[in-house]
Parts: C-alpha cells; sequence; structure tokens
C-alpha cells in the first residue's frame, strides 16, 4: 500500500523571526527602501531540509505512472537535464558576440531543422515560452499572412468545441473572434458544420489531431482541402504529437502552422508547471513572418538575422526558453529516428491495450468509435449514476493506490470523463497494475471513494474553500 | 535503453487486443499521408551524446572563460549549490502543474512561498505562481489594466529595450491597445515628467515605468509620477530589477498598481537568456483580472492545512475564451529556484546583495569615466548598470573580445542619440581580475 510522507511542515516564515529594523543607508531618502524586507534569517541546514521535506510530498514521474491525458507525462532522461546545466551551456549570455556562441547556434539551428522533419514543415522559430504561446505566435503569423495578402475582413478562428482551453484563449488575445463547431457523434470534425462555417471572414481552422478524444481525424485531407478552398489557414496544435511520431506529419496532411510542445512529446521536464517550450513550424509562404532573430548559417558559421522586413517582430524575451530546448535536442540525439516512430508506435499500443482491458471490465462507458491513437476518453456516468461515484471521487481513490490520475472533466463534451494518456514510458506491469486498480474502485464501497485519499499528505484539499477564504501570501495566514 | 519499456511486449499486448502488427494501430491514418521512416540519424549511445554535446560546448565561450559586462537586463550571479540540489530533486522537476492538489503538496506550498516573498520584496499584495519573462509580464500588465478600467492607450518610457517594445505591441495588438512612449530626460535619465503630463489623457489605462531604468538610472520622482498617474485615474505599472528591491524602496509604497520584473536573478542561470521567471505582482483590488495561476492556502477534509491552486475560473482550462490570459505552462522550476535562493539569503542576505552589486555598479563607472575618452552619460544614481559614450563603440568591444572580455551592451539600434552609447552591467561575480583587465583594455584604446 502506498503512503505518502507527510509533515506538518512550517511555510518558511514560521520557521524563524520576522526581520526586523532599517536597511543601511544605501540611498537619497526618496529611493532608500525603509523596512528591511520580511523574510527570515535561517541556516542552510533547516533550508534545505524544509524544502526536500516538501519534495518528498510532491508526486513525479519519477514517483510513479501519471497518465495525464493530453499532457504527455512521459520520462525525462537524466542525462538530458545534467548536459543541460553544463557551465559551457548555462553559463553563456544571451548578447555575447555571435562568435563566442556557435555551440548554442549550431544546437539551435540544427533543432530547427530536426523539427522541420518530425513535423514535416519548412521552417521554425523555437521563440515561443510554452504551447499556448506558441498558439499566440501562429495567430499573430496567421495575421500577418492575410494582411499582406490584402485579406483584411478574415476575423474568425474556427475550433472544434473538443479543443484544448488555451486554443479559445489566444484567439481572444490575439484579436479574433471565437466560431465554436459541434463534433460528429462519432467524435471528429463535423465537415458539414466546417464548411458551413467556413467563409472569407476565416483566418483559420485550429485542430489537434489526434484530438483530444484520441481519434485520428481520418478526413484531415478534405478538411486540408475545404479549409484552405475558403481561404483560410489550418493550424496544428501538437499537444498529441507524441501519437504519430514517424508514422505521420502535420505538413503532409497540409497544417500551414504548427506548435510543438517540447515538455511533452520531447521529454523536457515539466518542472511542477514550467519551464516549457513552444516552437512554431510553418509552411514556406509564412516564413517571412516568423519572429526575429532568425537563426541563419553562412558556410560554417551560425549567426542572428535581425533583419526580416515582414516579421511580426518578438514574442519572448530573447531566443526561447534555451535550457529546455537543448533538453530537447539532447532526447533527440538518444532517440534517433527509430526510436521516436517506436516512442509512438509504443505509446499508442499502451493506450489500446489499457482501453481493452478497461471498456472489456463493463465498469465505465466509452463513448465515441474503437480506434485511438496515444489516449483514450472513458466516462464515469454509470458509476455516478448507481453509485454515486464521481470522476473526482475515481481520480482522488487513485491517489490511495499511489497512482496519479488521469485528466478529469475534459474534454468537456464527455460527461465525469476520465481521459488516460499512459505514454511509452510505462510498462505491462505498470499498466496492469493500473488498470486493476481503477476497476477495483469501481467496485469499491462508494463511501470510501468519496472519502479518498487518505494516504496522501493531506485529505481531500476543500479547494471552494480557498475561493471563499482567500488566503495567498503568508502575511494573511 | 530508450525508455520504452514495453518495446519487448510488444507482441504479446498486440495479440491480447487482437492485431497482430503495430501499424494496425495507424490504419485510422490515411495512406497517402502515412510515412515509413524520418529522415532523422539513428539514435546514439548516452556515452556518444555527452561527447557530441562536449564539443558543441566548447564552441561557447562562458562567463568564466569570457568575462562579460553587459547590461540589458540579463546578468550572471552567484547560485548557491543548495538551490541546485533543490531544484533537482525529481519528485519538482518531474512533476506536473498542481491540478491534483493533495499528490502536490510540497510544490504548492513552495510556490505559496514563492507568492509570499515576492509580495514582500514588491510590497504588493499578491503575487501569481510566475509569467514566462520579464518581458511578458508587461504585455500582460496592458492587457490587464485595459480589462480594469477598459481605457485603450498605454503608456511606456521611450528608454525601454527593444525586445520589450515589440513583444508589448503584438500583446496589445489583438485589443487594440495604443502605445505612447515618453521621452526621458537627456542629463538626468530620468523620466521627462513633463513629457509625461503631455502624454496622457482619458484614454490612458495605465502608466508603465522602470526602476531602475533601461539606462540603469533610478527613477526618484516616483510619488510625483505616481500622483500624476492617480490623478488621471490610471493604474501604475512598476518594472523592477527585482534584486534592487533589496536596498530601493517597494514599489508597493509608492502607489504601484501592479509590479513585474524579470526574475531569474534569483537562483537561475543567464542560460543564453532561458528559462527565465516573469514576476507578476498586484494590489488586491485588481485580483480578479491577474493572469496565470494563484496558490491559495485552504484546509483538508480533517481542518488541516492544506494548499491548492485557486481562482482558477479566471484561467483558460475553466474560461476558455474569456481567460485572464492563455497562460498554462508558466515557469515553475525557476521559480521554485527563486524560493530557494530567496529563502538561503533571507531579507537581510538579499539586503546584503543588492548593497554589493550597487556598490559594484558605481565603483566600475567612477573608474570607467575617469579614463581618457569615457564619459557617464546620465547624472542620476544608478544601481548595476550604467550608460558609458566613448568615440567608437564597435571597435572598442572588438578590441575587448580579442583580449577575451566581452564589453557592454551596445545601444546603436535604441536611438540615433545613443549611437555611441555602451550599456555596463556588473554584479557580485566579476571579480577585481576581470574587472581590472577590463580597464586597462578600455585604457589602451584611446
Amino acid at each position: 500500500m502506498y503512503r505518502s510522507a507527510t509533515y506538518d511542515e512550517p511555510l518558511l516564515n514560521e520557521l524563524g523571526d520576522k526581520s526586523k529594523g532599517k536597511p543601511l543607508d544605501m540611498l537619497p531618502p526618496a529611493l532608500q527602501r525603509k523596512r528591511t524586507i520580511n523574510i527570515p534569517t535561517l541556516d542552510e541546514t533547516q533550508i534545505v531540509r524544509h524544502f526536500f521535506r516538501l519534495s518528498q510530498m510532491n508526486y513525479g514521474i519519477d514517483t510513479g505512472m501519471y497518465p495525464l491525458g493530453s499532457c504527455t507525462m512521459k520520462y525525462n532522461p537524466k542525462i538530458c537535464n545534467e548536459i543541460s546545466s553544463w557551465d559551457c551551456f548555462s553559463m553563456t549570455h544571451p548578447y555575447q558576440d555571435e562568435s563566442t556562441v556557435q555551440g548554442n547556434l549550431q544546437m539551435m539551428y540544427e533543432l530547427e531543422q530536426m523539427f522541420c522533419e518530425i513535423s514535416g514543415m519548412d521552417s521554425f522559430t523555437l521563440q515561443p515560452a510554452a504551447g499556448s504561446q506558441g498558439e499566440f505566435t501562429g495567430l499573430l503569423l496567421a495575421r500577418a499572412y492575410h494582411k499582406s495578402n490584402k485579406d483584411f475582413d478574415r476575423n474568425e478562428i474556427i475550433l472544434p468545441s473538443t479543443s484544448h482551453g488555451t486554443n479559445p484563449a489566444s484567439v481572444t488575445m490575439s484579436g479574433y473572434k471565437i466560431i465554436e463547431i459541434l463534433s460528429t457523434k462519432d467524435g471528429t470534425v463535423d465537415l458539414e458544420a466546417l464548411q458551413k462555417t467556413l467563409s472569407d471572414k476565416t483566418a483559420c481552422f485550429m485542430l489537434t489531431n489526434p484530438n483530444t478524444l484520441g481519434i485520428f481525424e481520418s478526413d484531415i485531407l478534405e478538411i486540408s482541402r475545404m479549409v484552405h478552398e475558403a481561404g483560410a489557414l489550418l493550424y496544428y496544435d501538437g499537444a498529441n504529437m507524441n501519437a504519430i511520431m514517424g508514422k505521420a506529419r502535420p505538413g503532409d496532411m497540409g497544417f500551414d502552422i504548427v506548435h510543438l510542445n517540447l515538455h511533452k512529446t520531447f521529454s523536457t521536464p515539466h518542472g511542477g508547471g514550467g519551464p516549457g517550450s513552444g516552437p512554431i513550424g510553418v509552411k514556406k509562404n509564412l516564413e517571412r513572418f516568423l519572429p526575429v532573430p532568425r537563426i541563419v548559417k553562412h558556410k560554417d558559421k551560425y549567426g542572428f538575422d535581425y533583419d526580416v522586413s515582414q516579421s511580426i517582430g518578438k514574442i519572448k524575451a530573447h531566443y526561447g526558453n534555451f535550457s529546455v530546448l537543448l533538453k530537447a535536442y539532447i532526447y533527440i540525439l538518444l532517440m534517433g529516428s527509430d526510436g521516436l516512430k517506436e516512442s509512438s508506435e509504443i505509446a499508442v499500443l499502451n493506450a489500446n491495450y489499457m482501453k481493452k482491458k478497461i471498456v472489456d471490465s463493463k465498469k465505465y462507458d466509452m463513448p465515441y468509435k474503437e480506434l485511438r491513437k496515444h489516449e483514450f476518453v472513458v466516462s464515469c456516468e454509470h458509476l455516478l449514476n448507481k453509485k454515486g461515484v464521481r470522476a473526482l471521487d475515481v481520480a482522488k481513490r487513485l491517489l490511495d493506490y499511489g497512482l496519479h490520475p488521469p485528466t478529469i472533466y475534459f474534454p468537456l463534451i464527455v460527461k465525469e470523463a476520465l481521459m488516460i494518456e499512459p505514454t511509452e514510458s510505462e510498462s505491462k506491469k505498470t499498466l496492469d497494475e493500473y488498470i486493476d486498480v481503477l476497476i477495483r474502485i469501481a467496485d469499491e464501497d462508494p463511501k470510501i471513494v468519496k472519502n479518498a485519499p487518505n494516504n496522501t499528505a493531506v485529505k481531500r484539499v476543500d479547494e471552494a474553500g480557498a475561493i471563499k477564504n482567500q488566503i495567498l501570501t503568508w502575511k494573511s495566514v | 535503453m530508450k525508455f520504452i519499456p514495453n518495446s519487448a511486449n510488444k507482441t504479446v499486448m498486440l495479440k491480447e487486443i487482437g492485431l497482430s502488427d503495430i501499424d494496425e494501430l495507424f490504419s485510422d491514418i490515411p495512406k497517402k499521408i502515412r510515412i515509413k521512416n524520418l529522415t532523422l540519424p539513428n539514435g546514439l549511445s548516452q556515452q556518444e551524446v555527452e561527447e557530441r554535446l562536449r564539443m558543441l560546448g566548447n564552441k561557447n565561450k562562458t562567463f568564466f572563460e569570457m568575462p562579460n559586462f553587459l547590461g540589458g537586463g540579463i546578468k550572471p550571479h552567484y547560485i548557491p549549490a543548495a538551490v541546485k540540489s533543490i531544484i533537482s530533486r525529481s519528485e519538482f522537476y518531474t512533476s506536473y502543474t498542481p491540478y491534483q492538489p493533495e499528490a502536490s503538496q510540497g510544490f504548492l506550498q513552495a510556490m505559496f512561498e514563492y507568492q509570499s516573498i515576492i509580495a514582500e520584496i514588491t510590497g504588493m499584495d499578491v503575487s501569481n505562481a510566475s509569467l514566462y519573462d520579464g518581458a511578458t509580464s508587461i504585455g500582460e500588465a496592458a492587457l490587464m489594466c485595459t480589462r480594469i478600467n477598459r481605457r485603450k492607450t498605454f503608456v511606456i518610457p521611450k528608454n525601454i529595450s527593444r525586445d520589450k517594445r515589440s513583444i508589448l505591441k503584438n500583446y496589445t495588438n489583438g485589443a487594440e491597445i495604443k502605445i505612447k512612449e515618453i521621452d526621458y530626460d537627456k542629463n538626468t535619465g530620468k523620466i521627462d515628467i513633463s513629457d509625461l503630463k503631455k502624454k496622457i489623457d482619458d484614454d490612458t489605462s495605465g502608466i508603465y515605468i522602470e526602476n531602475p531604468n533601461f539606462f540603469g538610472v533610478f527613477e526618484d520622482d516616483v510619488e510625483e509620477i505616481s500622483s500624476i498617474v492617480k490623478e488621471n485615474k490610471s493604474l501604475f505599472v512598476v518594472g523592477v530589477d527585482p534584486l534592487s528591491l533589496g536596498i530601493a524602496e517597494a514599489p508597493g509604497k509608492y502607489g504601484a498598481d501592479i509590479v513585474i520584473g524579470e526574475g531569474r536573478c534569483f537562483g537561475n542561470s543567464t542560460d543564453f537568456g532561458g528559462s527565465t521567471l516573469g514576476i507578476f505582482a498586484c494590489k488586491k483590488e485588481h485580483l480578479r483580472q491577474i493572469p496565470g495561476r494563484i496558490i491559495g492556502l485552504t484546509k483538508d477534509s480533517d481542518g488541516k492545512r492544506a494548499f491548492c491552486m485557486t481562482m482558477q475560473t479566471r484561467e483558460q482550462h475553466i474560461r476558455r475564451g474569456r481567460a485572464t490570459s492563455n497562460i498554462c505552462t508558466n515557469e515553475g522550476l525557476n521559480a521554485l529556484a527563486a524560493t530557494v535562493f530567496l529563502a538561503l539569503f533571507g531579507g537581510k542576505g538579499l539586503e546584503e546583495l543588492a548593497r554589493i552589486n550597487f556598490e559594484k555598479g558605481q565603483i566600475l563607472a567612477k573608474k570607467i569615466a575617469s579614463l581618457d575618452g569615457y564619459e557617464k552619460v546620465f547624472s542620476s544614481i544608478h544601481f548595476n548598470e550604467f550608460v558609458i559614450q566613448c568615440p567608437d563603440t564597435i571597435a572598442l568591444n572588438k578590441k575587448l573580445l580579442k583580449n577575451g572580455i566581452q564589453g557592454g551592451l551596445l545601444l546603436n539600434d535604441i536611438s540615433s542619440e545613443l549611437k555611441n552609447c555602451l550599456l555596463f552591467g556588473v554584479t557580485e561575480m566579476h571579480d577585481e581580475k576581470s574587472i581590472a583587465r577590463l580597464l586597462s583594455v578600455m585604457k589602451e584604446v584611446y
């Protein structure tokens, strides 16, 4: 049985005395800080123990399976972290003379080329800091493209109802109007609805393929034809790229703009929330709008090119999250062509294996059609009707078994959804254990499930209470 | 070896799901677009990869091989080993966004502590749990101001980095926010207050200043600026070098509504410019409009203290197209590094570190300005960056480079009046030897 380490670990400010007094007078009175910052003076021993204990109350991939749908929580090879911390990379400065950072530039140049090959696109920018910033960048590129065609009236972006929340949020930030279309009863894009919605107002259609139900949009070539015929662009949300590496490429499907999530598909650690990286790839006709600087190669020298007249400019400081890029580059070198392909093959195999076992158990419902890619969505609707057990309860109960729950309540079109993405990192034994636990939970006394978790550092957290009584800093404790 | 344990179980598992070939799992992809292989090299062993990366790394010059004196916001700072040790705990770095609070108490508590410390340093009521970087934080702040007061013009200083200006434009275009620029005083390097008064009107959503500003100069008329902003019923956004707040007054004390900055200086490497840490703090009254994640303190079902993400209805995964921002993945691990760093220094230690940086900045500026041919451009008091003018900045930097030193940041492209100017930066990392070398080469040139 799993038992999380549990400490009643005080807050940092409770570990020591409040800082008192005034800082030394260094600056003229108008500028001088009047009160010392209230962070206690503690010894390194106390601080290390504090954060060490906190780390033990945190679940990572190194703890166990972490099958969050659309998040691709795969193993993070240790070597990637190790190398990216070397001084020769970490102690370089973004404004150093180009001749003194040829290694960094070469890495970024080669990484762009690798991404072009993997995605079937013509050019890449590594600048966006995360997937959602990639989306935003992609939409700015779409705007620049239509503008250059004197096509000023295109102000709508079409999204399927299964899209990630970042898609509509990025649409709003880029000043476009969101047009959402419902999916078919099979869970895929409704071609008729799409055709009706497309017009000379459409700037872009954003699609995740395979979609968030784990279903490959088999009509993709038809979708591409329709979108382009309407004069619009086709955008690829790369959150689910881990399903198709070495099997198919968004570029060949007709996508014009693609983002990749390096903290998903390319195994860079998610870091408890970040840093991530969301490079954007485009077809030739959009290349001239990419952010500056572009990384260029002349003979054997690498350099930055800021002289791109139609570029949208900058989207993030410097050149993107370089340390994340470096980890992804190392990962691709390790995996190679065959390794990347096998990752996707086994990620898909693992998902379909789990799906079959769970569906066969008849404990959970399975909306939408059969063949899945790297993730699948089951519903706890019957469990709710029969026993009053919700997806949230199942998720919390999984924690008692030392397993991280799947994504829950997404996509929105499935009631009481569990969205499971096992990735290629798990062994058959681990998958079998996870399946067994899911089945066991469905048969457990609903009281136990609804009162879970009990084996974690804290019991069920009162999230509503956190909203009602807002305590957001230690000052308000 | 390739992190795919089920390579060996392929056949068994395929059989269990009634298939015989892995390609059957991909039969839903139209044949026309299926590919056999990617045209990439075969995978390398870990040893081969290390060798290759060592070769690549050798083509770079690190700060230790070639000290740099670059200003412009990003500078190396010493990172205590304990910071590296803690952020290398894989319970932290291999975890996802803490959507399941019961399994993420460690990270959640650390982020709550991060928010508390940032609020403390900036003098604000609340902080979020990080944005991408200091530059995108300006974009988010401009959008937030318009959400709060529905006005459509955001005012910024003319002396701002080229990156920030471009990013701000990209962030605000969609919301049709106009950007106006305030000139700086050519002698002091500070904001020209008379120009500020001219640039604001009843459509001004917010006024952004940097303190210290892009020239490294402290804005000491902040009280006056603040009252101009308030009188105009606009919002006051202050961008800081958070390290300077060890000695400089917290913007909350002079009326800031939103405080932003690049927090990379706390426990994070320069990393060729990324990853970074966007600091974003504000007054409680604006909380509903803040972008990004917020961690709150609450209780578990036993009444025990617990932490969770809160006010998620502002965020994209709930509010979708009406979220306050599209940000999802943030810079969590960088925020953790900053938290450990600041815990190690404490309030007193941060003050001491700021003092060292301030003093080094004063001494180096004085020494350079005392050399023939060099002049400190702005008269106002600066922190650890400052602007120097000399006849030929490009030639100087070439000469320095030949001598194994990276000189200051060229300001040629900021504006024509800064054609012969360099922005220097110095920190506790610059030792006497490298400073002496810099000065001796600079002396030789003129």
